[in-house]
């Protein structure tokens, strides 16, 4: 049906959600900074403050280490769930392929992703952590979560035009998925029989290879990386099926 | 050749508007469901070759939009087949990929990948379609600023220029002031004497039976007259002057 050009329009959907997202915006893209910097303070300031920890060395960047792979998965899956149901113009009146909808929509936000991997890494190298060889994993682990995030924002942006609940599911997740990834605590605080478990969760396993890379300073371990890399395989291929299956009624459900 | 070919189709909506609930899905699971459905086509044949101009008339909901949706494969039909040969643009609802925050520039750039354009054509069309909206002042503001006839101008002025194979036209063909209405429909005409194939869905109108060749009368969702417009419009008209 439509044989056009993937990569321009995809380029333009993610520049255009970028732009508006912006443009008004007196402040622009250093809000993408100011959020996961005044996260950061908070939490340090609770966890060190508050709830003295001692085990956690370098408060800030270890919290940061999971701060930004969380923001950037709870923000792409919740923009990316809606975005079917709120581009109903774009849908019912444009014969383009639907699966770009939210592919752009998470695409674009991997835009503000950008500048915070480069708060992140800033912030490493501010708290004497050198830049090493390891770092090389950082594209490819980062690569695996974007096609996570991809397959699951296909699976509930689909189901979200059929039954409308869904985005309040997506962000009732969001808030539970806090407390259940290791974002402000360390993995071997959680008992054993549940640990090995995280790792399936790709955020998880994310937040862990990020921390081993680059407070560790080592490569992450290869179960860690297979499981991540299974998971975020078997989502995407999944979301795309799911998409797929949903995609011919839209029209009437719009 | 065909372009467009409609065998026995029909389209029905729920009457629920769509939108349905847990609530229904549970009904229909336990089989207490009392199917209301709504009928926007029932059992339409009827094909269109190569070069054609064919108008598509009727009442409000008689189902000429439900039609085009189908024909431009945005809507599946729940029965019947639709097979349409070659590239569709569709003049629905104009400027339905436009976003107020963008700039003109920027808009005709999103609109022309979303109608299918690959970045080279979209670039050295860009021109062309500046020059026949006249915004030349206004294409670097965002499109909030403008006014909704400019708006439809340059909507307009991107579908017609990215040379369609099947223009599919809604109830567009009256565009902005009187000069560049004049334009639009010059523009329709000369794509039309191209030998482009040619749907339009209108309320009849002279400029109407002057583009198109022959029309298709819908009532209802049924296909009522197929045939020259000349006496398709006759009928049309003789029917709505006699009250029913």
């Amino acid at each position: 049906m439509w044989k056009g050009d993937y990569l321009f329009l995809l380029q333009n959907l993610v520049v255009k959600d970028f732009k508006i997202r912006y443009r008004n915006m007196s402040l622009g893209v250093f809000w993408s900074l100011l959020n996961p910097l005044v996260m950061m303070s908070a939490l340090t300031f609770v966890f060190t403050a508050v709830f003295p920890n001692n085990q956690i060395e370098n408060f800030p960047i270890f919290v940061l280490c999971g701060l930004v792979p969380f923001n950037f998965f709870t923000v792409a899956w919740q923009n990316g769930t809606i975005s079917v149901a709120n581009n109903a113009g774009l849908i019912k009146r444009v014969p383009v392929p639907r699966e770009i909808v939210p592919i752009a929509t998470v695409l674009s936000t991997c835009v503000h992703l950008g500048i915070q991997i480069g708060l992140l890494l800033t912030m490493v190298i501010i708290f004497g952590r050198g830049i090493n060889w390891h770092w090389l994993w950082l594209p490819p682990v980062w690569g695996l979560e974007i096609l996570f995030v991809c397959g699951i924002t296909l699976m509930t942006s689909a189901l979200d035009v059929y039954i409308r609940d869904v985005r309040y599911v997506v962000e009732s997740a969001c808030t539970l998925l806090f407390w259940m990834v290791p974002v402000f605590y360390a993995i071997h605080s959680v008992p054993q029989s549940y640990a090995n478990l995280y790792q399936f969760n790709p955020l998880a396993a994310l937040i862990l290879a990020l921390r081993t890379i680059l407070i560790d300073g080592d490569s992450p371990s290869a179960t860690l990386l297979l499981k991540l890399a299974f998971s975020s395989t078997v989502v995407f291929a999944l979301g795309l099926y799911v998409f797929h299956r949903l995609k011919r009624q839209f029209f009437d459900y719009l | 050749m065909k372009v467009i070919e409609l065998q026995n189709v029909t389209k029905t909506f729920h009457r629920s508007g769509g939108q349905k609930l847990l609530r229904h899905y549970l009904e229909d699971i336990l089989g207490k469901t009392d199917p209301q459905l709504f009928f926007a086509l029932k059992d339409v044949s009827f094909s269109v070759r190569d070069g054609e101009s064919v108008a598509v008339i009727g009442a409000n909901g008689a189902g000429k939009s439900t039609l085009l949706s189908l024909v431009t494969g945005l809507a599946p039909p729940s029965s019947g087949s639709v097979t349409v040969n070659g590239r569709a643009a569709a003049l629905l609802d104009l400027g339905s990929g436009f976003h107020p925050d963008l700039t003109g520039r920027e808009n005709i750039l999103l609109n022309a990948s979303l109608l299918g354009f690959s970045r080279r054509r979209a670039h050295d069309l860009y021109d062309s379609i500046v020059e026949f909206s006249e915004l030349d002042d206004f294409i670097k503001e965002p499109l909030r600023t403008y006014s909704s006839g400019m708006m439809l101008r340059l909507a307009f002025s991107v579908a017609v220029n990215l040379d369609p194979q099947i223009l599919i036209i809604d109830e567009v063909l009256a565009v902005g002031d009187q000069k560049f209405q004049a334009k639009c429909t010059e523009k329709i005409f000369e794509i039309r004497n191209q030998g482009r194939t040619i749907l339009c869905v209108s309320h009849f109108s002279p400029t109407l039976r002057e583009l198109c060749d022959r029309a298709l009368w819908l009532d209802h969702g049924q296909l009522v007259m197929d045939g020259p417009i000349a006496d398709v419009g006759a009928a049309y008209e003789g029917r709505l002057s006699r009250p029913a």
